[in-house]
């Protein structure tokens, strides 16, 4: 039963009104319980948690470097069991820290199934350094340094499948889930952590500074990305899809239409060609995971 | 204040940075309307939305930022943005 | 006991009876035997730890940082291109002021590659924070492995150290090496008491950033933990001499340096030869000298300025280069003895595995006093 009174995150912080990641982080830590040792990499949270001397964690938190959290929580996993010591070691760290720079530690901690729950808050790009391109872009989104121009539609890469990764590295339980649903992601979250060997979820966080839209529009802009089949919350276990979220599905333009980083698929008229592309990848996901009630 | 080595900090510091100096909107919440179904203290991202008594929740405002996402959600739309005097 | 041990065994029980709960380390040519005798260990539970096969150097030093934030002494070992992945997170545990010890098997830098000796990949990281310590021969390298946790541990100094040695010339040679009991080490080396660690029981944030307000002060606190680590040698090294009868409490040693009128200088396995050839030089009739550096970081700058001061040529030997510099044991015995009368030349000498034998030593000596100097010595002039 998750204990929703915990409240380890301490107000003061320094993320945007309206953060995603924020909430979410709000909400694992409910899901994760007490007895809890978090390692965050480089990135939004970590640097709007820890300007020296405030910081917002009442659990014991470390951050070393951008792209070693999961080697980090390794060796700190190995000392606690040498110590028979019995805090769930929790990592909380961003989407270009996981998906790109830190695919190193990450494969080799879930090789070795390392009694670990990383936790990746996906908001879809570098944000704390101003918006670059991650492997979690999505296509035909505009980051800076993937921009739409005169000749370009912006990200030209999918989105790198994380999930699909860890699974097949043996991972007992790997989910999806987002902010915007709150339930769903503390229940996930009091899961994994309860889930011997090392879990993985990918929560979406959706960034209204990043995303361009307003602070009070974060829920509702991530409940569009499920409805619409974009982002898929769904549960595995020992590597088999056990439950998807259904959903009655919207087309992809109420999703996109909402966010400054696809305006150039709307202006200066909107560009038919390219949104098909984009339902495309939502019609697979659909077809995939089986989401159409 | 001698420096912590290694640059850590014990928990609390961060309540120092009273963030509520950033808002331009600030909530105001209804209690008549208030079904007590504690969504906006779930989905506050500041944490900062404090039970006063039954069925009335208030945001401490040294900290909310007023990003207005607890009017947004609220069910019983018991929760207003309005903008701050200055 | 004594036992005739290769370095790297050495260097691995060292290791093992010291009590790490967690070692993590990956394999590399000359470093390859110590990990593995540890392997050996721990599968035979001779050692009681933890030992993560990890997937890169860059994350064994990564979990050595997790492991000992959260209380428990670690273990690596690596070398120049391993040492060279881990560049940044060397700056970090420095930074975070955590007590771990790792095994250097010194070897030169790609490009080109090299499995052969230099310490060109322990002294391009001086500026890490590290300690530094270069054994000259395996006895020296087992010893400085127990020194190292009991000064590192020290809640004045929290810094980690490299221990050196040099890779093949000491790590695959076999020389007899005086090991203690496991009782013996206990004894000097208490268990793992941390500053501070994670624990739930006592919420810490680590590695927190720094403004522009706060970072000159944690740099300068950082200086002088090091400054601080050279009295801890001091002492920890006579308290060693005490337990073991070998006494380390000297960041420098001389050898027929106090009446010597040219001085080498050198670090690491090139002392046991350069003491050989000064033998043979003395019979000759040649007042040569040795200082040995056996602690590179913190620099023992006022020691070498006291042991150099009546002498009148020094020599260098470097076995590394700055490239577009110099040698940088060269500029910093330069920098201590700025100033004086004395003739100092710096030899790159020996990269590359290069071997250094008792002629080399003489022939440097005779440019040196020929006032022939800075600059690399054996060049094959055949291939330039």
């Amino acid at each position: 039963m998750v204990d929703r009174t915990i409240e380890n995150f301490e107000c003061g912080h320094r993320a945007c009104g309206g953060c995603g990641a924020a909430t979410a982080v709000r909400m694992i830590l409910k899901g994760a319980g007490e007895d809890v040792i978090v390692v965050s990499p480089t990135g939004c949270l970590e640097v709007f948690t820890t300007p020296y001397p405030e910081t917002a964690w009442k659990v014991p938190w470390i951050h070393s470097l951008f792209e070693n959290a999961a080697a980090v929580a390794s060796g700190i996993e190995s000392s606690l069991k040498k110590q028979g010591r019995n805090e769930k070691v929790l990592v909380i760290g961003g989407d270009g820290a996981t998906v790109d720079i830190g695919m190193l530690c990450l494969s080799g901690a879930f090789e070795r199934n390392h009694d670990i729950t990383y936790i990746c808050y996906d908001n879809e790009a570098y944000m704390n350094t101003g918006i670059q391109r991650s492997g979690a872009t999505p296509f035909d989104a505009s980051t800076s340094t993937s921009p739409a121009g005169a000749c370009s539609m912006g990200n030209k890469h999918q989105k790198k499948d994380v999930p699909a990764i860890l699974a097949a590295h043996g991972s007992p339980y790997v989910a999806t889930a987002t902010m915007a649903y709150p339930t769903d992601l503390m229940k996930k979250v009091e899961t994994a952590v309860n889930t011997p060997g090392a879990c993985y979820i990918q929560v979406h966080a959706p960034c209204c500074t990043g995303w361009g839209f307003e602070g009070h529009q974060t829920i509702a802009v991530g409940k569009l990305a499920v409805e619409t089949g974009l982002w898929v919350n769904y549960e595995m276990v020992n590597g088999t899809v056990k439950k998807a979220k259904k959903v009655k599905r919207k087309p992809v333009e109420e999703y996109l239409s909402v966010q400054k980083r696809f305006r150039h698929l709307f202006k200066p008229q909107k560009n038919l060609e390219e949104i098909a592309k984009i339902q495309a990848i939502a019609d697979a996901n659909a077809a995939k995971f089986g989401i159409d009630l | 204040m001698p420096l912590n080595i290694g640059c850590t900090a014990r928990p609390g510091k961060a309540r120092d940075n009273r963030t509520g100096s950033w808002r331009v909107f600030y909530p105001i919440y209804d209690k008549e309307k208030c079904t007590g179904c504690e969504l906006c203290a779930l989905i506050c991202p500041e944490g900062c939305v404090q039970n006063i008594d039954e069925k009335d929740y208030r945001p401490d405002l040294d900290y909310c930022k007023g990003c207005g996402l607890c009017a947004e959600e609220c069910p019983g739309e018991a929760i207003n943005m309005e903008k701050e005097e200055k | 006991m004594k036992e005739i041990l290769e370095g790297s065994h050495a260097v691995a029980e060292a290791a093992r009876l010291c009590r790490p709960q967690v070692i993590s380390a990956y394999p590399i040519t000359p470093q390859t035997h110590i990990v593995e005798a540890l392997a050996q260990m721990v599968a035979d539970c001779k050692v009681d730890a933890d030992y993560i096969c990890v997937e890169s150097e860059f994350s064994a030093l990564s979990a050595c940082i997790g492991a000992s934030a959260a209380g428990s002494r670690t273990y690596s070992a690596t070398t120049s291109q391993g040492l060279a992945l881990m560049y940044e997170v060397c700056f970090n545990a420095a930074g975070m002021r955590l007590p771990i010890v790792m095994t250097i098997a010194n070897r030169a830098m790609s490009a080109p590659l090299s499995i052969w000796n230099d310490q060109q990949d322990s002294i391009s990281l001086r500026d890490s924070g590290w300690i530094q310590f270069y054994a000259e021969d395996n006895q020296e390298a087992f010893d400085l492995h127990i020194l190292a946790y009991r000064v590192c541990e020290d809640h004045a100094i929290l810094l980690p150290a490299f221990v050196c040695f040099d890779g093949f010339i000491l790590s695959h040679t076999y020389e007899p090496v005086e090991i203690p009991t496991q009782e013996e080490i206990d004894a000097y080396l208490p268990a793992f008491n941390p500053y501070q660690r994670l624990d739930a029981q006592d919420p810490i944030s680590f590695g927190m950033y720094a403004t522009p307000d706060y970072y000159l002060e944690f740099r300068y606190e950082t200086q002088q933990a090091m400054l601080r680590a050279k009295e801890a040698i001091m002492k920890y090294g006579a308290l060693f001499g005490e337990h073991f009868g070998r006494d380390y409490s000297a960041l420098i040693e001389g050898y027929h340096l106090e009446d010597a009128e040219i001085a080498l200088v050198a670090m690491g396995s090139v002392c046991g030869t350069v003491k050989d050839a000064i033998d043979e030089m003395r019979a000759e009739g040649k007042k040569v000298g040795l200082l040995k550096i056996r602690c590179f970081r913190p620099f023992p700058g006022d020691e070498i300025a006291e042991a150099l001061s009546h002498v009148r040529t020094v020599a260098i030997l470097d076995k590394n280069i700055s490239l577009g510099s110099k040698g940088a044991v060269g500029l910093e015995i330069k920098d201590v003895l700025y100033g004086s009368d004395i003739d100092v030349y710096d030899y790159i000498i020996g990269l590359g595995g290069r071997d250094i034998r008792k002629k080399d030593i003489k022939a440097v000596v005779d440019l040196a006093e020929k006032g022939s100097g800075d600059m690399f010595y054996g060049l094959r002039e055949e291939l330039l």
